[in-house]
């Protein structure tokens, strides 16, 4: 286009400033470097099953092409109740439950539909990239709650309630965690949970890796006593059917909040796509036993990158859920930006420089395991080689101490 | 145990170690279990999954139906048996339906086949008569597609 002129200033000075996504600067990177081996990719390496693509390919042939009921089509919200009744919680298919584009579009609506200027929102960190400028756009103020390797990347009650104050109103939640790959142990939830309660709080739990699961089970926090009404549940299909780009995912909740979110929803997207939700359908009924073999395989994958870190001497949290560990690159001296660069550069191997996830993900990189073994072992090994040359010995791997306290072991999630 | 099997079925290259690593147990009961099948016949052979029709070797394979008479106490077992021992034959079922084996036979050409058919598979004593239907193309084998396209198209870097 031919144009002398910034149009900058026309633009909402909110979106002028929330920055770019810091995985965009890197992606950039990655693709002008040819032969790479990606670890940095966020979604499973797995196709959607076929008999999902083929229920979808059969409602097109059918003529499933119209809008749905904003909330979705029924017979999938009626589905997702039933899913959700397994973890013994009760919702109505008619006005409890919202089907919507992907997940990241019901975290939009939930933040959207609850937080006012001003409002306060509690983020444990590292984050998924969207929460904060999500949080922002709807003039709240993020509220972080640091979180390290040795406190197992999580939160502690106390930690959420020496940052309450009186305009705090949120509670964001993700565990299985994107990017550190943590999980929350029942009685920490539980006890949250009782903090939440005594000052009022909302709690927005992002649970699309709950499925992905491999030390202990996977408590939500909204099947605590107390705690269904007070919760916005978020899940989908992206990463436990292998679905991302279908983008479909679901809002679980009290009628008033479903009802507001679908009152923005109704508005902006009028409803998911239809090919997507029936595609779901098929997922949700008959999807469970590839989807259980795709756990399987992530989490022989995940030990065998565990082992690898270990060999290489990056302590690193064992990871107990989603697809990423998320090792402490300090020791090599490098910053976050420079190891990923350079391991690009001189080895070929993408991981995502760990501060892409907020400010405490300095010193570490994201590595996903949704990758083939063979890429697997390969770039693991180039890593070996880069992080020798900056003289990191093999040391002990950072164990979760508390997860072994907290589960018989590790097993294996779909055994 | 099955879960040995499986890795090894996926992929009999792995080593050990690997599987160990995998199955977080130790490389030692590894090696033992597979050992153990191994012995017990479990695990029959090691082998590689071959395109030969890539490798540029002309090949042909054949199904062939045969009807056989069932021997008293032997039942199928003493046909099929003078059938398996034949190198030509890569594989031999014994099948509900019209027919009673199911032999995979594998030739240079259609002549040879048809050679080994009409003089030594339709001649053996208990073989009624015999069917052969010639593979025309394989898309499909043991789980693999042969001629796989789907490639990884995801994004080099996402969230």
């Amino acid at each position: 286009m031919n144009t002398n002129t910034s149009w900058d200033k026309f633009v909402n000075p909110v979106v002028r400033t929330i920055p770019w996504s810091g995985i965009r600067k890197f992606f950039d990177l990655v693709v002008e470097t040819p032969g790479v081996i990606s670890l940095g990719v966020g979604e499973p390496d797995f196709v959607t099953p076929w008999h999902i693509r083929e229920a979808c390919i059969y409602s097109l042939e059918k003529g499933y092409t119209m809008y749905t009921s904003n909330f979705g089509l029924l017979e999938l919200r009626q589905a997702i109740a039933q899913e959700l009744s397994c973890t013994g919680l009760e919702y109505s298919p008619k006005n409890e439950i919202l089907v919507t584009v992907g997940v990241s579009e019901a975290m939009d609506l939930a933040i959207r539909a609850l937080v006012s200027p001003g409002d306060e929102v509690l983020l444990p960190e590292p984050s998924y990239v969207s929460y904060a400028p999500c949080i922002t756009l709807s003039g709240g103020k993020v509220v972080s709650l640091p979180t390290t390797m040795e406190g197992n990347f999580r939160i502690s009650a106390d930690q959420v309630e020496s940052a309450i104050t009186h305009r705090t109103k949120l509670l964001l939640l993700c565990y299985p965690n994107n990017p550190t790959g943590a999980v929350m142990d029942r009685r920490t939830l539980t006890e949250i949970a009782e903090v939440v309660q005594k000052h009022n709080l909302i709690v927005i739990a992002d649970d699309i890796y709950e499925k992905l699961t491999y030390i202990g089970e996977h408590t939500c926090i909204a099947a605590l006593p107390g705690m269904q009404e007070r919760t916005i549940l978020l899940n989908g299909f992206s990463k436990s059917y292998a679905m991302t780009g279908w983008r479909l995912g679901y809002a679980a909740g009290n009628p008033d909040f479903i009802g507001y979110m679908t009152k923005i929803h109704q508005y902006t997207m009028l409803c998911a796509p239809i090919t997507a939700q029936m595609a779901a359908i098929e997922a949700l009924r008959n999807g469970r036993p590839a989807m259980k073999n795709m756990v399987r395989e992530y989490n022989r994958r995940r030990l065998l990158v565990i082992h690898a870190l270990r060999d290489i001497g990056l302590p690193c949290l064992e990871p107990g859920g989603a697809f990423y560990a998320f090792p402490d690159i300090s020791g090599t001296g490098l910053s976050s930006e420079e190891f990923a660069a350079r391991l690009l550069q001189e080895e070929k191997v993408a991981v995502v420089p760990g501060n892409a996830f907020g400010p405490y993900g300095e010193g570490f990189v994201r590595c996903s395991y949704a990758a083939s073994m063979e890429d697997l072992s390969q770039a693991f090994r180039r890593m070996a080689k880069f992080v020798k040359s900056r003289g990191v010995r093999p040391r002990k791997i950072f164990s979760a101490v508390a997860e072994k306290e907290a589960s018989p072991g590790p097993k294996e999630a779909a055994g | 145990m099955k879960e040995v099997l499986e890795i090894l079925e996926s992929d009999a290259r792995l080593s050990a170690d690997d599987i160990a690593i995998m199955l977080n147990k130790e490389k030692a009961e590894v090696q033992e279990v597979i050992k153990e099948l191994e012995n017990n016949k479990i695990i029959l052979k090691y082998i590689a999954l071959v395109n030969w029709e890539k490798a540029g070797e002309e090949k042909v394979l054949a199904m062939i139906e045969v009807r056989v008479a069932p021997q008293r106490d032997k039942g199928f077992d003493t046909a099929a048996e003078r059938i398996y021992r034949f190198p030509q034959v890569r594989s031999v079922h014994l099948m509900s339906g019209d027919y009673d084996l199911a032999v995979f036979v594998e030739g240079k050409n259609m002549r040879e086949v048809s050679h080994f058919v009409s003089t030594k598979l339709a001649t053996i004593e208990g073989v009624l008569s015999t069917m052969t239907h010639f593979i025309l193309k394989t898309y499909k084998q043991d789980g693999v597609v042969l001629e796989d396209v789907e490639k990884d198209r995801r994004l080099l870097v996402s969230p």
